[in-house]
This record gives structure tokens, C-alpha cells and sequence, in this order.
């Protein structure tokens, strides 16, 4: 467990790093300035490509541990986006695919 | 409008986020007070950072005692997007006083779906909208902040066994995926980032791929951009 300045200053990095991001456009293009085209079409396509990214990052121990728990997280995935392609609503497949998830690791690990 | 009438306006437009702050804030919360910190660094974090994808894997990275150069570069790296939020509001926000700041500080991904479904109702005028836009960023970040300090509470209090309740982050990127993937009119930066985290995740371990993989995905993807201009030539 790291100690409260450890803590803070993770905070503070954080909400630098986060806030520079927010405030860069309004930095760099005051008026009328013309935005980079490198950059228009990063912030096109990096969006899908980072969440691809971060559902990868959330999945990253599913090979390491317990062939139950890997299957359980795979599984409650699809059961995520069939819910999701189906229904179209994300409070609903938030929810139904968390709980689909609660289940199957009391069944499987407990 | 009168004041009424438009902070009315602006609860209505904000209340599917609001609604989803509510639920994913406190399973932020919760997830908080489950790995050890107190509601105040959870409230802090939420006024201060506010942005839901990131604040989760914060968490992971405080557990994991990264160091403070690795949370830096995830924050840079995984907020970009931000960025480009800003450009689609510079003229709105610019021209918003001393609320600007706030403004900035505030858009998150789903205020500026928000912002981007007001600009299209020609019914209200330009000022009214500004002000609209500003009770959109108000009632979100507080319904964020609020719905992290429930969860923060609840989280000690919850009798039963909440083990798995955190998979909800990873069902809402799973969602957000999907839209994105359904929206956009190409698919190759999806699968690219997909194949590329999934090749690195075993190639390097599950600790040390998602700086690479970002990195790598956006010089392959501005690699692309660069080789099919000349084919264009």
C-alpha cells in the first residue's frame, strides 16, 4: 500500500497529464489556425483502436491464472456484446454482463 | 428561455449520463474502497481527473505501485482522445468567459455526445445553448462525484461477497467498442489495435504491453496514412 504523498502525487500526475490533453486544442488553435492533417486523422482513427486496446488490457491476465477464471471473462465478454448487438442499450449490457460475470465466478472459483 | 427553462432543457439532454455516471461512478466507488483507499482520494480523483476508463486502471496502476513516469504516459496516452473532443467546441467554449475553463476541464466523452446532439436543435439560440452546455458539464460531474462517494460508502457496507462486480469496466469498454466498431466506416484501426495488444500481450507479458501497443498502433496506423498519399500521387 503506498503512502499518502505516494498517493497524492499519482493524483496530481494524473490530473496534469489529463488536463494538459483537454486544454491543448484550446492552446494550439486560438483562431482560425489550421490543425495538422497527421493529427485530424489520428483523432479519427486512434479512438476504436485504443478502446480495442483497452479491452485487451482488462482481459490481460485471462492466460495467467486459472484455466475457470480465463474461461469465466472470455465468456462473460461475448456474453457482453451478444447482449450489447442485440439490445443496443449499454446500461443493460453493463449490467446483465457484470452480473452474468458475478455468477459464473461464484459457480466456477468459490 | 428563461433560467428555468433551460436548466430543465439541460437536465433532460444530460440525463442518460447522468443515469450512467450514477452507475459506473459507484462501481468506481466501490472498486476504490475494495483495494484500500479512502473515499477522499476516490472523490478527489473523480472532481480532479474525471474520466471513467482511466480512474479504473489508475487503480490498478496504484496497486501495482507504478511508478509515477508509467501513470503519466498511460494518462497522455489513453485520454488523447480528449484532445480531439476540444477542436469540435473551440469557438463555443472560447467565447463562454470565465465558465471556459470549466468547460474545458469537464468534457468528457459522453458530454460531448451530449454537446454534439445540441447543436443540431435550431430551436435554441446560440447563447442558450452555451448555458445549456454548461448545466450538461455541472450536473454530469456532479453525478459523477456524488455516485463515487455512495459507492464509496456502500462499498464498506455491502454485507455480500462483490467479487467480479469490477468486470463492469471491462463490459463498458466492451460496449464501446461495439459502437465505435458499428459507427465507423473503416474497421482496420479497431482490428490493428486489436491484433496488436493481443500479439504484445503475450509476446511481452500482461504488465508491460499497453504503452507499446499504443505506441505501436499509432505508427502503423500513420504509417498507412503515409503509404497510401503516395499510392494516391
Amino acid at each position: 500500500m503506498l503512502n499518502n504523498i505516494q498517493i497524492a502525487s499519482a493524483i496530481a500526475v494524473s490530473f496534469i497529464c489529463t488536463a494538459f490533453l483537454r486544454f491543448l486544442s484550446f492552446l494550439s488553435f486560438r483562431k482560425d489556425k489550421q490543425i495538422p492533417p497527421f493529427i485530424q486523422y489520428l483523432g479519427k482513427v486512434l479512438p476504436s483502436a485504443i478502446m480495442a486496446v483497452l479491452v485487451i488490457y482488462c482481459l490481460r491476465n485471462t492466460g495467467t491464472g486459472s484455466w475457470q477464471s480465463g474461461a469465466a471473462q472470455i465468456a462473460a465478454v461475448l456474453f457482453t456484446a451478444v447482449i450489447h448487438l442485440w439490445k443496443k442499450n449499454t446500461y443493460l449490457s453493463i449490467t446483465s454482463g457484470t452480473v452474468f460475470y458475478m455468477i459464473l465466478v461464484h459457480l466456477l472459483l468459490v | 428561455m428563461k433560467k428555468k427553462d433551460i436548466i430543465k432543457y439541460a437536465l433532460i439532454k444530460a440525463l442518460p449520463v447522468i443515469i450512467s455516471y450514477l452507475f459506473i461512478g459507484m462501481a468506481y466507488g466501490i472498486v476504490m474502497t475494495k483495494a484500500g483507499y479512502s473515499i477522499w482520494w476516490s472523490l478527489c480523483i473523480s472532481l480532479t481527473v474525471y474520466t471513467g476508463a482511466f480512474q479504473f486502471i489508475l487503480v490498478s496502476l496504484l496497486n501495482q505501485g507504478a511508478c509515477l513516469l508509467t501513470i503519466a504516459l498511460t494518462a497522455l496516452f489513453m485520454n488523447s482522445r480528449q484532445t480531439f473532443y476540444g477542436l469540435s467546441f473551440l469557438d463555443d467554449f472560447n467565447s463562454m468567459g470565465p465558465k471556459r475553463w470549466y468547460m474545458i476541464h469537464s468534457l468528457t466523452d459522453e458530454t460531448y455526445a451530449v454537446n454534439c446532439t445540441l447543436n443540431k436543435d435550431e430551436t435554441v439560440t446560440i447563447n442558450d445553448r452555451r448555458t445549456i452546455m454548461f448545466y450538461v458539464a455541472l450536473f454530469s460531474h456532479l453525478s459523477w462525484a456524488a455516485a463515487t462517494i455512495l459507492g464509496g460508502f456502500y462499498g464498506s457496507l455491502i454485507p455480500f461477497d462483490l467479487t467480479g462486480f469490477d468486470f463492469c469496466m471491462t463490459a463498458l469498454f466492451v460496449t464501446i467498442f461495439i459502437d465505435q466498431y458499428k459507427s465507423a466506416d473503416r474497421h482496420f484501426p479497431a482490428l490493428f489495435g486489436l491484433c496488436i495488444a493481443i500479439l504484445l500481450c503475450i509476446l511481452l507479458g500482461p504488465d508491460r504491453f499497453m504503452l507499446p501497443s499504443l505506441a505501436l498502433t499509432c505508427a502503423i496506423l500513420l504509417l498507412k496514412r503515409t503509404i497510401q498519399k503516395e499510392e494516391l500521387c
